[in-house]
């Protein structure tokens, strides 16, 4: 089963980061996310800029533009990761591993439909 | 990060709001400061052991206000009651838990704090040194630091800024529109001050100073937050971000000054440049332009090349001629004069410069420049004595230097080879 590892933060504390935590923070990721790459279980991950570049769409009629991100929350999705597990288990234990040391919160979410380059195969 | 490591940012990123919400209570800028202080305290205390609170903030204020309560009534047993308006805010901890729900407050009580800081009377750099000691909780030390000057001088002009804001009588009332707007504005030079104090130093020997920029990147951002839809806002974090992302190609190994078209752009931070880009898309659409969202324009043309020789040096020109209409002033001319130097070569930009003489009779830069058009036209004598001017107006041995080495090439080349 794929997951997707939703990565929720409070953004104004990744905002206060130094170069060097911000670095560290990566660097102690990484570590993890080479050994489920190696094991052929990571799928694409990536990283948002800040909600303040986001934009919002709400349709429905006429559709409305809205400068900011979707729910104006503490905690807003800053990227996520797309792992291959066994169980939710499995997508839990990793969370924690990738997470560790930190105060990132995880939405685990099982991914229903998986299109690497945009088509459906 | 070590388990414990995650609370000092926290802490330090909930300082702005909840400084803020405990100057609206205490109406004093050194009491919100100690409440904060003391909420800290506890919170290095408690959260390791019960875990982090669902909303730090909140935490913190009420915290905050609850010790500084209990110290006011202890106070009040052996000293005459403070008068009633003092302690009238003081109440109700019921009622400000709902009110720590509403975002509108947090936003105009961090627009309050930052804009007290602001206070007209202040010199600039007494300005930016208050909302660094109280909004971004920098150390006297670090302040000092950043500024080259001694800790107790800082020490002294925080002190003295302080007590000036104190008598400023900022009202706490919720503002009006207009003077949101007007607050808003007044801050966001503020933090442009803030970025250009330490983008180019206005004394001493360091050319860059990198925490100033990352502090008024910080506070940028956190205004946008607050302001989502703020084009200028948008315009000003844009600005501040493509600035920055040149920061490591600036300065070579020595500490002399890299020209734009010198720099090794392969140094510049990719990920600032596609955030400040963004952000610009944004502010374009809500057609309101402004200085900052034009100057943003101007380093995102910059940023766009990938080689000096791809600038798009008359789309410049044209975005310094709006911002000369926004925002009249000799040394934006002086700026478009550099453009239009590379669209219709140096004569006609020496002759875009020669009514700023006057204007700009003490500006390194204008002199800089002026020798440099001298120079490209040929006038070798003429561009020696502008290129001294500048020399004599240098703030910084970088600046210095950097003139030093067109005088250099113009005595090499008037000797026979």
């Amino acid at each position: 089963m794929l997951y997707a590892l939703l990565c929720c933060h409070d953004e104004a504390v990744v905002s206060s980061w130094t170069k060097e935590e911000d670095d560290a923070v990566l660097a102690k990721r990484h570590r993890v996310t080479e050994r489920l790459a190696a094991k052929g279980k990571l799928g694409p991950a990536l990283r948002l800029m800040p909600t303040t570049a986001a934009t919002t769409v709400r349709m429905g009629g006429e559709p409305v533009i809205l400068d900011g991100p979707f729910a104006e929350t503490k905690e807003a999705l800053l990227g996520f990761y797309l792992i291959d597990c066994d169980s939710l288990d499995e997508a839990i234990e990793t969370a924690k591993d990738i997470g560790r040391d930190e105060k990132v919160v995880f939405e685990i979410r099982p991914v229903k439909l998986f299109l690497p380059n945009g088509i459906a195969s | 990060m070590t388990t414990l490591g995650w609370i000092d940012p926290v802490l330090r990123s909930a300082r702005p709001q909840a400084i803020g919400a405990l100057l609206r209570y205490f109406r004093d800028l050194d009491q919100a400061e100690e409440a904060f202080q003391e909420a800290c305290l506890r919170a290095l205390k408690n959260w390791p052991v019960n875990g982090p609170p669902r909303d730090p903030v909140a935490w913190l204020i009420l915290v905050g206000r609850n010790v500084a309560l209990d110290d006011v009534r202890r106070r009040s047993k052996s000293a005459p009651l403070p008068a009633d308006d003092a302690i009238s805010d003081l109440g109700d901890a019921e009622t400000d838990i709902a009110e720590r729900l509403d975002s509108s407050h947090y936003r105009d009580d961090l627009l309050r704090l930052l804009f007290i800081c602001c206070h007209p009377d202040l010199p600039a750099v007494q300005q930016i040194a208050l909302a660094l000691r109280v909004v971004s909780g920098l150390s006297v030390k670090e302040i000092a630091r950043a500024f080259l000057v001694g800790d107790s001088a800082m020490e002294q002009r925080i002190t003295r800024a302080k007590s000036r804001v104190a008598r400023a009588d900022v009202p706490f009332e919720t503002p009006g529109a207009v003077e949101r707007a007007e607050r808003l504005a007044a801050v966001a030079a503020m933090i442009y001050l803030l970025f250009n104090e330490g983008y180019s130093a206005s004394g001493g020997s360091v050319h860059v100073r990198t925490p100033l920029c990352e502090e008024a990147i910080r506070l940028a951002r956190l205004l946008l937050t607050l302001f989502p839809g703020e084009p200028e806002i948008m315009g000003l974090t844009a600005l501040l971000l493509l600035q920055h992302a040149r920061a490591p190609a600036r300065i070579d190994g020595d500490g002399a000054i890299v020209l734009l078209d010198d720099q090794d752009r392969r140094l510049w931070d990719r990920d600032l440049i596609a955030e400040g880009l963004a952000l610009i898309d944004k502010a374009v659409r809500h057609r309101r332009p402004g200085s900052y969202q034009v100057q943003a324009a101007i380093a995102g043309v910059h940023a766009h090349a990938a080689k000096p020789e791809d600038t798009d040096w008359s789309e410049i020109d044209q975005l310094y001629a709006t911002l000369e209409q926004l925002q009249p002033s000799p040394v934006v001319t002086l700026n478009r004069a550099v453009a239009v130097n590379k669209v219709h070569g140096p004569a006609a930009a020496l002759a875009m410069i020669e009514p700023l003489a006057e204007p700009l009779a003490g500006y390194f830069h204008f002199f800089g420049v002026k020798g440099g058009l001298l120079m490209q036209l040929g006038r070798a004598a003429e561009a020696r004595i502008a290129f001294d001017q500048a020399i004599a107006l240098a703030h910084t041995p970088a600046e210095a230097a950097h003139i030093r080495l067109h005088l250099d090439r113009l005595i090499k080349e008037s000797q026979p080879a």
